[in-house]
C-alpha cells in the first residue's frame, strides 16, 4: 500500500484513497497496540525529527510513541523564539538536520504554511503536526477513525463542529478530510468565531447549538482560548456556554446517541461540561488512543517502512 | 546594463515618438547637443561627429515616472541604496522616482530631504523625495511642512503606516494647503486590519491565515476623501485594491473632491489566488485582492479614475521571505518588471492603448506632483525612455538590478522591453547592446 502524497502537510486536496489507506492502515496499527509488546520494526533504520516551535504535549507524545512503536530513531528539537528569528532559525534548523540525513520530519509551528515551507528545503517527508491556525491533518485523521470505528462509516454521516472555528487548526483538516469522505459537515459557533466565506468549503453554518444537536450524529467541541475573550471575541466565558457550550441539559434533551469529541485540552464547564465529557456518548479517549496508531500510520506509509 | 555619459551631439534616428496631443507614435529624429534637444523632424542628416543612435521599431517616450520606491537608504541600504535603486530604475524605464519616508531615520525634516537630494546628485535618475506627515512616523504630530517643501519634499505620506487619529490627518491635510503639496495616503484602517497578512475571504479561510479585510482600506480611503472634502487639500490615495475604494474615489472626484489615485502593476496582475503557495513573496500591503477587485481597478484606470501606475517597489533581503507568511516582510520589488507587466497584461491581453498606459506613467504624475521632469520638446533637457513594444523576453534574475529580488515575476514571460534611458545627461544600454 502507497500513497500519492509525499508529505502530510494538510487534507486540502488529499484524495479519498489515500485518507481511505491510512485509516485502514491505522486500523491494523491499533491491534498492534491492543497487544503486549507493542512494537513493530517496520521504520527500523530510519530517522524521524520531531521539530516542535510550538509548545505541544498531546501531539508530541502522540507522534513520539508512535515513531517508537515503529521503531524508528528519533531527535527532539524544541524551540521556543519570537519574531524573525523564528522564521530564520526555521530555516537554519532544517538544514543543519538535514546535514544529519534524515527520512522524516515532523513539524508544529505557530504560522501557516510552515510544513509547506520546510518541504521546499528538505529531501525527506514532512508531517505537519499543526502550522498556526490552518490545519493539523493527523488529529482530523484520528477524528475521523474513530468516527468510523463508533458509527462504521463516514459517508452520508452529520458531524457538527462547535467554537472557535476561526483560530482553529482543527476545524479545517476536518472539514477537507470529512467532506472529501462524503460526510456532511456543519459549523456552530459565535458569529466572531465563523471565518469569512467558510461556506464555500462546501458546509453549513449554523447559529443555534439545539439545532445542530438535532441533525448531528457526531458533534465535534472545540476548545475555546480564554485569551480570545480579551480580544473581545466573546463578550464572556458565561454568554458562550449558555448560547454554546455542550451542557449536560442540552444533551439530555436529545433521545438519539451523539458521538461526542474534543480534541482536548478541553475547558470543562466552558465548551463542555465534565458529565457530558465523560458520558456514554464521550469517544474522548478513543480518540487519544487513535491518535497514536493514526501516527503510525502515517509515518509507516510516508517513510516508506515495511510490513512486519 | 551600462550606463554612460551621453555623448557631446546625438542624433536619435528613426524612433517613434509619443505624441499625447494626437494620441499616436510618429517616426521623427531628436538631435541632441550636450543632453539638450535642439531640433526634432521627420529626418535629420547629421556628419561623422555626432552619434547616432538607430532606433527603428523602438518608441520614444518622456523619461518613465515612478511616485513611489523605496530606496531604503538611510538604515536598510542591506536591502536597497539610492544607486542601485537607480540602476532598478533606469532597467525599468524609470528617469524620475519619489523615494518614501520610511527610512532609518525617516525622512521627517529638511535634513533629511536634503541628504537624499545630495546622495543623489550625481546618479543618473532623480530621486525627489517625499518627506513623512508626521514627526518620526509615528502618527501624532505633524512634521515642518514648510520647511521641508522649501528643500524640495514633493509630497508628504506616511507610507507604510495610516494615520490613524482623524484630527492629527485632519490638521496635516489643512497645513498642506500652505506649501502646496499632496498628502499621499497609505488607506487601511489599521485597527480593522488588525495585523491582517493577505485579503481576507474565503482563500485566507483555506489557507488559515489572518485577514486583512477590504473594508479596512474602504473606510480609510472613505474617511480622507471626507477629510480631503472638508479641508480642500489635496489627497493622492497611494496603491489602490479594492472595488469599492476604486468607486468612492471615482465619486469623489465627480463631486470635485482634490484626490487623485495610483494603482500597482501588482495590484493588477496577481489576485490573492497568488497566496495559496505560501509563497512570502506575493505579501505586499495592502494585500492582493480578488478578480473583480482587478476588473475594478482596469476599469478605474480605463475611465481615468485611477490616475497614476506606481510601483511601490519595496525591496527586502532574501531572509526576510524566505520565511513564513506570517513573518516574512511586505511588499515586492517592481521597477525593472513593471513596463513589462503593463504591456503584457494590459496593452496586449486587455487591449489598453499602450498610450493610455504611458499617460499613467509620465504626464499624470508630472501634472499632479507638479514635476520639474520635461517633455520631448525643443529646448528642453533630453529625458527619454525607449523601448520594443513588441519584444517579448523572459524576466530573470540577471534582469534585477535592484540589491533584493523579492518578486514573484521571476520567470514570467513578458512583451514590451526598455532599451534605453537618456536623463541628466547620462544613457543605459541594456542587453550590452
Amino acid at each position: 500500500m502507497s500513497l500519492s502524497i509525499e508529505h502530510l502537510l494538510g487534507l486540502d486536496g488529499v484524495p479519498k484513497e489515500d485518507i481511505e489507506a491510512i485509516l485502514e492502515t491505522a486500523f491494523s496499527f491499533r491491534e498492534v497496540l491492543e497487544r503486549p509488546i507493542k512494537k513493530v520494526p517496520s521504520l527500523q533504520g530510519k530517522t524521524v525529527v520531531n521539530l516542535f516551535f510550538e509548545p505541544s504535549t498531546r501531539t508530541r507524545l502522540s507522534f513520539e510513541i508512535a515513531e517508537k512503536r515503529l521503531s524508528a530513531d528519533i531527535i527532539n528539537f524544541s524551540a521556543s523564539v519570537s519574531s524573525l528569528e523564528k522564521g530564520e532559525s526555521l530555516k537554519d534548523t532544517v538544514q543543519n538536520i538535514l546535514a544529519m540525513k534524515v527520512d522524516g520530519i515532523v513539524i508544529r509551528h505557530s504560522d501557516p504554511g510552515a510544513a509547506k515551507l520546510l518541504t521546499k528545503f528538505v529531501d525527506a517527508a514532512v508531517i505537519n503536526a499543526g502550522d498556526g491556525t490552518h490545519e493539523h491533518p493527523t488529529q482530523a485523521l484520528l477524528d475521523m477513525m474513530s468516527i468510523k470505528e463508533k458509527l462504521g462509516t463516514l459517508e452520508d454521516i452529520n458531524v457538527a463542529i462547535v467554537g472557535d472555528i476561526k483560530h482553529s487548526r482543527v476545524a479545517l483538516s476536518n472539514i477537507f478530510g470529512l467532506k472529501t469522505m462524503g460526510a456532511n459537515v456543519f459549523l456552530c459557533g459565535p458569529p466572531t468565531f465563523i471565518p469569512v466565506g467558510v461556506e464555500t468549503l462546501g458546509v453549513r453554518v449554523l447559529k443555534d447549538i439545539d439545532e445542530v444537536l438535532e441533525i448531528a450524529d457526531v458533534v465535534n467541541v472545540l476548545r475555546i482560548q480564554r485569551e480570545r475573550q480579551g480580544r473581545g471575541y466573546i463578550p464572556s466565558l458565561r454568554e458562550y456556554r449558555a448560547r454554546f457550550g455542550l451542557t449536560k441539559e442540552r444533551l439530555d434533551k436529545i433521545k438519539r446517541r451523539l458521538v461526542i469529541m474534543h480534541p482536548g485540552p478541553m475547558n470543562r464547564g466552558v465548551e463542555i461540561d465534565s458529565e457530558v465529557a465523560e458520558s456514554e456518548h464521550s469517544i474522548i479517549l478513543h480518540q487519544v488512543l487513535n491518535g497514536v496508531a493514526v501516527r503510525m500510520a502515517v509515518l509507516f506509509l510516508l517513510l516508506g517502512g515495511k510490513k512486519e | 546594463m551600462k550606463i554612460k555619459k551621453l555623448e557631446k551631439k546625438v542624433l536619435l534616428k528613426n524612433g517613434l515618438v509619443v505624441d499625447f496631443d494626437n494620441r499616436d507614435f510618429i517616426k521623427k529624429d531628436i538631435l541632441i547637443i550636450d543632453g539638450k534637444i535642439r531640433e526634432i523632424k521627420e529626418s535629420i542628416n547629421v556628419g561623422d561627429d555626432y552619434k547616432v543612435y538607430d532606433l527603428k521599431g523602438y518608441v520614444i517616450s518622456p523619461g518613465f515616472i515612478d511616485v513611489h520606491v523605496h530606496f531604503r537608504e538611510p538604515g536598510y541600504e542591506n536591502a536597497e541604496t539610492l544607486e542601485t535603486g537607480s540602476k532598478a530604475a533606469l532597467a525599468g524605464g524609470f528617469s524620475h522616482v519619489f523615494c518614501m519616508p520610511n527610512t532609518e531615520p525617516p525622512i521627517d525634516n529638511a535634513e533629511m530631504v536634503k541628504y537624499v537630494y545630495e546622495r543623489s546628485e550625481s546618479l543618473p535618475i532623480n530621486i525627489y523625495p517625499i518627506a513623512a506627515i508626521t514627526k518620526g512616523r509615528k502618527g501624532q504630530e505633524i512634521t515642518e511642512m514648510a520647511e521641508i517643501a522649501e528643500f524640495g519634499a514633493m509630497a508628504f505620506s506616511d507610507d507604510g503606516s495610516y494615520v490613524q487619529n482623524p484630527l492629527v490627518m485632519r490638521l496635516a491635510m489643512e497645513y498642506s494647503k500652505l506649501v502646496n503639496r499632496p498628502i499621499v495616503d497609505h488607506a487601511e484602517d489599521e485597527l480593522l486590519k488588525d495585523n491582517g497578512v493577505m485579503n481576507e475571504s474565503e482563500v485566507s479561510t483555506r489557507l488559515g491565515l489572518k485577514g486583512n479585510p477590504a473594508v479596512a482600506e474602504e473606510i480609510a480611503v472613505y474617511r480622507d476623501i471626507a477629510l480631503a472634502k472638508f479641508t480642500g487639500a489635496h489627497i493622492h490615495i497611494a496603491h489602490v485594491t479594492t472595488a469599492k475604494a476604486v468607486e468612492l474615489i471615482r465619486k469623489a472626484k465627480a463631486e470635485g473632491v482634490k484626490v487623485t489615485a495610483e494603482v500597482t502593476p501588482h495590484h493588477l496582475v496577481l489576485t490573492e489566488d497568488y497566496m495559496i503557495d505560501f509563497d512570502a513573496n506575493g505579501k505586499v500591503q495592502p494585500p492582493l485582492r480578488n478578480k473583480k477587485d482587478v476588473e475594478a481597478l482596469i476599469e478605474g484606470l480605463k475611465d481615468g479614475t485611477i490616475d497614476i501606475i506606481a510601483t511601490d517597489h519595496a525591496p527586502h533581503p532574501i531572509e526576510t521571505k524566505e520565511t513564513t507568511i506570517n513573518e516574512a516582510s511586505s511588499g515586492m520589488i517592481g521597477l525593472e518588471s513593471a513596463f513589462g507587466l503593463l504591456v503584457t497584461h494590459l496593452v496586449h491581453e486587455r487591449k489598453i492603448p499602450l498610450i493610455d498606459i504611458l499617460e499613467k506613467i509620465t504626464i499624470n504624475p508630472m501634472k499632479i506632483f507638479n514635476i520639474p521632469a520635461s517633455g520631448i520638446e525643443v529646448g528642453k533637457e533630453a529625458n527619454v525612455t525607449i523601448f520594443d513594444s513588441d519584444e517579448w523576453w523572459i524576466f530573470k534574475r540577471e534582469n534585477i538590478y535592484s540589491k533584493s529580488y523579492n518578486t514573484p515575476f521571476i520567470g514570467c514571460e513578458l512583451l514590451g522591453k526598455v532599451k534605453h534611458v537618456i536623463n541628466k545627461n547620462f544613457i543605459s544600454i541594456m542587453d550590452n547592446e
